[in-house]
């Protein structure tokens, strides 16, 4: 049996690019192996499950299997013979009034993510909550989620998380804790040596708490510490949804600042398949690594992190009406920068000019510089004025630890020991420190060397509140009581007051009653709770701080440096570690590279060239004297001598889940170059490192499955993409099958490529919802991955600086589905209104549907994948659809449980279901409204509309299946003096 | 040559191909009698509960509304166990010292559950809705029998897919007026043929027999 996971050969990456050069027309392809076309990919394709194929070319182990089969095969139908098990139904004492026995129940409230908050419904089972979804009404959610929130019901019923108190090791209680806590009040006197270490805070009751513990021990100090730096208090907010032209320097507003969502929303308005075609905004980003936002542009230029103010000067010199050629610059870059100075200025007032968290304070200015020559400001940039930062920096508190002045410290939530810099050396400083106390979700890194650890509520077990990007303020409500006798920060800090056992409830609502002096509060508050978002409480705007204008042509404080460039960033999907015990993040595939369960090293093609280096191949990052080992991986789009390296793995103590996953990029991270810098040496080690991606999985080898063009030649032509259907036509009519009529409803779903931008909500959501279960990383090497909803990522182009294509593929519920035809046991049949249907206890596991399914949306439960014994993961899942078990395959259902549900609610109110009345799971996540769902039936149906739209065409349509499940095609916005540069 | 069989092997043969056939065609048989019997299927069979809770006095003789416990029944899939303070509406008040009550009274005390043994169970992978049934002129009693007759509640259908087909496919055989959903002893008044046909169309019943209708 072959233990190879991913297909990986020697390619030969000069070859390649020549070959892309020199090929002519658009040409797709998903990653570099494809491209080599080396023997170990063809035949990782040919066998769709590799390993397992040996074993049927040999005769006795074929003969053996065909016995086993048949003997399974008759068995299989006394399964049907077993008496039901003895169940019991316990019913409520006292059952509360508003719960109905079989049906949710949704609630308001909201997720804390660093510096704001996304609201959110969660959906609430007899008190179980088991999947959220975004809140209408909330600014930063506008109904939508991301990943993360996704993927917070698991990190609820965790069952790694922290439960009980600990005292030097040993389980204690929160009352002992009280008592120390009282005895450690009495020493305090005025706060001398007492500090506290918390988050970036954002909830107001926190923060009234922390002033009324400064008026009880002025000598407190307070500190926030964030390992990524929090863009939220910047007190800048963007109006995407009017700006023409957006540059984004390094920043990935897209995906991972406060409001992304909100601003994935508003940027995806002008370029969905819906929106108007003639107002089509464009995007142009530079950046060294590829984000989510850099894979949307229209233009993305890939620069090293340090070059990107040397960019940005040179917008800005070009801007201000310099033409002088700037010398520094490399020529591609000059023109560039020519054409998006250009493209800026014509688009005064409606263009926005973006700069990342990663980028130094400089660039910034510069952004804004840019923005208030342009006049953006007041109309696409917005400032507002934010709470004053009343903490000290995280520097402050090591060089008092260092100085011995620390006697107590209260750390809140955060892992410090884990993400501290490295040259901080903070677990030794912490060692010294008389008192310590750790709060978190688990007893990680931090917690461990602490004599106290308080397990942390999750913020489904906690009353607390907290603010969205531009400040509004809603209050999070608890959807279950704390599994395992959590506490929030807010009943940590009370122990210092003279009320030490107070609820959150309590100091939450004094809070507000407080803020909110009038006799209708109660009635106010039920309000707050009940729409999930306080009224009135976003952040007023401010004047503009006018930046000086020869700030702009100011030579940076970075030079470009030469030689290997190290850059820090927060994984995609576990962020910066907090997320590394949650399996369905740590599963999810990268938006980019694919890579699940790992973080890999990304160097550009060039650069692996140079330096003779293969993806998987072990590399060592000697750094400032640190090194860390970690597995390449050649990314196109990368920048040339730019080495990404990213956080969030490699973790100590996480749980099962996520301890020694991946290597620790924090071991090479210091405090006065978190986010870039130069220096860096990259030595392979000549050992190889297996990573799981899933890039190389479910290849539709080859076939057009991509189509696009420039929104300018669309808009000329407006049936470029006409040509398809008649073919579609024309091979349907050929079948031998009779066709499906659907006369009720005819389910079908339009997924727009100009909106999606790969951030990955539609898979989490839809593992939330389905109860997919996660199989870890060796049963991923082997093509095993259970998602339901992929997002294939694919690149046009060259090889240096690839466009990109993201494409999530569902069930496409063929009409005429090959799966069908080949069910021996007619597991896979269709239904009246031509849904696919796929029947767990009809199948008995021969995996011919799969075999025979031209998309590769079948998935098979090889193992007993889902959890069966964990208490806490059985309270997790969905009631509404079953838990399948080994041995049974499974597939996209377009959330039947909604659509049964209801069709049963209209029937008994006798009408039709409405347009937009069924959400699947993946459309109700996605920021961009870029999957849609309806009846085809309806001629009003937005399905109905974009299907008969001009972008419209289906995957394999010369196939002759027919899908339920089609696509818009995917439009660019190309600035024509840039046409040919990437 | 001499002969390899002897005479009787003219017998044993067809014999043992009779036996063969006989055997399998029973074993067949006997499993799919199993499947019916009411060692698998439970028809009649009443259980252990934790109270010795009389449907035919309560739904019988006292002519309490099926809905008053089972109180979800029109609006979820799931017709609802009453919660033992619906039992102590009445059980404060009345047979307050009655020691079979003594589980209910404790449980109210205490904050526990009662633990009642389910009888009316479906596999997990089936997802039924007792409302739409409710809401399409199905009665309580076509599927679980004269349960105010019953002094212990038992199946009194198989509840196994067969079943269900058998409705799904016909409903006018055995679909009734909604004002009678409750009536244990309902009979048709008319012909059920013609009145089944009529409410079929009158109630707008599909014949719903996609796999994905119960099974999700």
């Amino acid at each position: 049996m072959r233990t190879r996971d991913t297909a990986c050969g020697k390619i030969d990456i000069a070859e390649l690019r020549g070959r892309l050069e020199t090929s002519g027309g658009p040409h797709y392809w998903r990653s570099l192996d494809e491209l080599a076309a080396t023997p170990e990919f063809q035949a990782f394709v040919e066998d769709e499950f590799p390993s397992q194929a040996d074993d049927l070319k040999n005769p006795a182990t074929r003969r053996d299997l065909l016995r086993v089969m048949a003997a399974a095969f008759g068995l299989a139908g006394l399964t049907a013979c077993t008496r039901q098990p003895k169940e019991n139904i316990l019913p409520y004492v006292r059952q509360p009034e508003e719960i109905v026995l079989g049906q949710p129940l949704m609630y308001a409230t909201a997720m804390p993510f660093r510096g704001s908050a996304v609201g959110l419904l969660v959906e609430s089972h007899e008190g179980r909550p088991t999947k959220v979804e975004g809140n209408p009404q909330h600014p930063g959610s506008l109904g939508r989620t991301n990943l993360f929130n996704q993927a917070s019901t698991l990190g609820l019923y965790d069952p790694d998380r922290s439960q009980a108190v600990y005292f030097h090791g040993r389980i204690s209680t929160w009352g002992e804790f009280l008592g120390r806590m009282a005895e450690l009040r009495e020493t305090l006197g005025s706060g001398e040596g007492l500090h506290v270490l918390s988050e970036p805070m954002h909830s107001p009751t926190l923060m009234a708490q922390r002033s009324a513990l400064r008026r009880r021990y002025p000598a407190m100090q307070w500190y926030e510490y964030d390992p990524i730096r929090d863009s939220s208090r910047d007190g800048i907010v963007y109006d995407f949804a009017r700006a023409d032209v957006v540059l984004s320097l390094d920043s990935d507003f897209l995906f991972a600042m406060p409001g992304s969502i909100a601003y994935a929303r508003a940027f995806g308005s002008r370029r969905h398949a819906e929106a108007d075609r003639s107002r089509m905004n464009r995007l142009y980003v530079v950046e060294p690594t590829p984000s989510i936002t850099g894979d949307s542009a229209d233009h993305r230029l890939p620069v090293k992190a340090s070059e990107v103010e040397v960019f940005a000067q040179a917008v800005a010199a070009r801007a201000a009406g310099s033409t002088g050629q700037s010398a520094t610059l490399r020529p591609e870059l000059s023109r560039f920068v020519d054409a998006v100075a250009k493209d800026l200025q014509a688009h005064r007032g409606a263009s926005i000019v973006i700069a990342g968290e990663y980028q130094p304070a400089s660039v910034h200015a510069l952004a804004q510089a840019l923005n208030q020559s342009l006049g953006n400001i007041g109309s696409t940039v917005r400032h507002i004025q934010t709470t004053p930062d009343e903490a000290q920096s995280f520097p402050d508190l090591v060089n008092a630890m260092r100085a011995g002045r620390v006697k107590a410290l209260l750390i809140m939530g955060v892992n410090p020991v884990y993400t501290a810099p490295v040259d901080y050396e903070f677990s030794k400083h912490l060692g010294a420190v008389p008192f310590r106390m750790h709060l978190g979700l688990y007893r990680d890194e931090t917690g461990s060397l602490c004599q106290w650890h308080v397990p942390e509520a999750h913020y489904l077990e906690s009353w607390s509140d907290a603010a969205a990007y531009d400040g509004s303020a809603c209050i999070v409500q608890p959807l279950i009581a704390p599994l395992y006798g959590g506490r929030t920060p807010h009943e940590v800090l009370g122990t210092l007051t003279e009320t030490p056992d107070q609820s959150g409830y309590q100091i939450v609502k004094s809070f507000w009653q407080s803020q909110y002096r009038s006799p209708d509060f109660e009635q106010a508050w039920e309000h707050w709770l009940h729409d999930g978002i306080i009224p009135n409480t976003a952040f007023p705007e401010r004047q503009a701080t006018s930046i000086p204008a020869q700030k702009v042509a100011q030579p940076g404080s970075q030079a470009a440096q030469t030689g290997l460039e190290i850059v820090f960033r927060a994984d995609p999907c576990v962020w910066d570690g907090r997320f590394a015990n949650n399996a369905w993040l740590q599963e999810t595939p990268k938006p980019h590279t694919k890579i699940t369960w790992d973080n890999a090293i990304y160097v550009s093609p060039r650069t692996a060239e140079r330096l003779k280096i293969e993806n998987q191949d072990l590399v060592e990052l000697r750094y400032r004297g640190r090194n860390v080992r970690g597995p390449a991986w050649v990314v196109p789009g990368q920048a040339d001598d730019s080495v990404t390296v990213f956080l969030g793995y490699g973790r100590g103590r996480a749980g099962r889940v996520g301890t020694r996953a991946g290597y620790n990029g924090y071991a090479l991270r210091t405090a006065d170059r978190p986010y870039f810098d130069g220096g860096l040496e990259l030595v392979k080690t000549g050992d190889r490192y297996n990573v799981a991606s899933t890039q190389t999985h479910h290849t539709m080898a080859g076939r057009d499955l991509i189509h696009s063009a420039t929104n300018a030649r669309f808009l000329k032509d407006q049936t470029l993409f006409r040509g398809e259907e008649k073919q579609e036509h024309e091979v349907a009519e050929l079948s031998l099958y009779p066709g499906w009529e659907s006369t009720g409803y005819r389910w079908g779903m339009a997924i727009d490529l100009n909106a999606c931008i790969g951030c990955n909500a539609c898979v989490v959501a839809c593992v939330a919802e389905n109860n997919v279960p996660v199989v870890g990383k060796e049963q991923v090497g082997r093509g095993r991955e259970m998602h339901w909803l992929r997002v294939d990522r694919y690149h046009s182009g060259s090889l240096d600086n690839p466009q990109v294509y993201f494409q999530p593929l569902p069930c496409m519920h063929c009409e005429q589905a090959p799966c069908e035809v080949v069910c021996p046991v007619a597991a896979t049949v269709h239904s009246s209104d031509g849904l696919n249907q796929m029947v767990y206890n009809r199948c008995v596991g021969t995996r011919y549907c799969s075999n025979n399914c031209p998309y590769k949306v079948r998935r098979f439960n090889f193992l007993l994948y889902q959890d069966w014994d964990t208490p806490s993961l059985a309270a997790m899942r969905n009631p509404n659809v079953t838990v399948r078990s080994r041995g049974v395959m499974e597939k996209c259902t377009y959330c039947v449980q909604r659509i049964e549900a209801a069709k049963i609610e209209t029937q008994k109110q006798d009408r039709r279901i409405r347009d937009g009345e069924i959400q699947t799971a993946c459309q109700q996540a996605c920021p961009t409204d870029a999957i849609i769902f309806g009846d085809l039936n309806d001629k009003s149906s937005r399905v109905h509309k974009l299907r008969n739209g001009p972008l419209h065409y289906s995957l394999l349509a010369e196939l002759g299946t027919k899908p339920r499940t089609t696509y818009t095609a995917k439009l660019r916005n190309i600035n024509p003096e840039l046409e040919t540069v990437s | 040559m001499p002969q390899i069989f002897s005479r009787s092997a003219n017998t044993v043969a067809p014999l043992s191909i009779a036996l063969a056939i006989l055997l399998v065609g029973g074993g067949i048989l006997s499993i799919m009698g199993l499947d019916r019997s009411e060692y698998i299927t439970e028809i009649g069979v009443a259980k252990v509960q934790p109270v010795q809770f009389s449907h035919r006095h309560h739904a019988g003789q006292l002519g309490i509304h099926c809905a008053y416990c089972h109180s979800s029944v029109e609006v979820s899939s799931f017709a609802g166990i009453p919660p033992t303070h619906t039992c102590m509406s009445c059980h404060s008040q009345i047979w307050i010292n009655s020691p079979t009550l003594e589980p209910v009274r404790e449980s109210y005390r205490s904050g526990q559950s009662i633990e009642w043994v389910r009888v009316h169970d479906l596999p997990d992978f089936v997802y039924f809705n007792h409302s739409i049934h409710i809401n399409k002129g199905i009665g309580c009693a076509s599927c679980h029998g004269r349960v105010d007759q019953m002094p212990q509640i038992y199946k009194a259908q198989s509840l196994q897919m067969q079943w269900c087909l058998d409705c799904h496919r016909q409903p006018e055989r055995h679909i009734r007026p909604r004002e009678k959903i409750y009536d244990m002893a309902y009979q048709p008044a008319e012909d059920q043929m013609e009145l089944g046909r009529r409410l079929v169309s009158e109630y707008k019943v599909q014949k719903l027999l996609d796999c994905y209708t119960c099974h999700r």
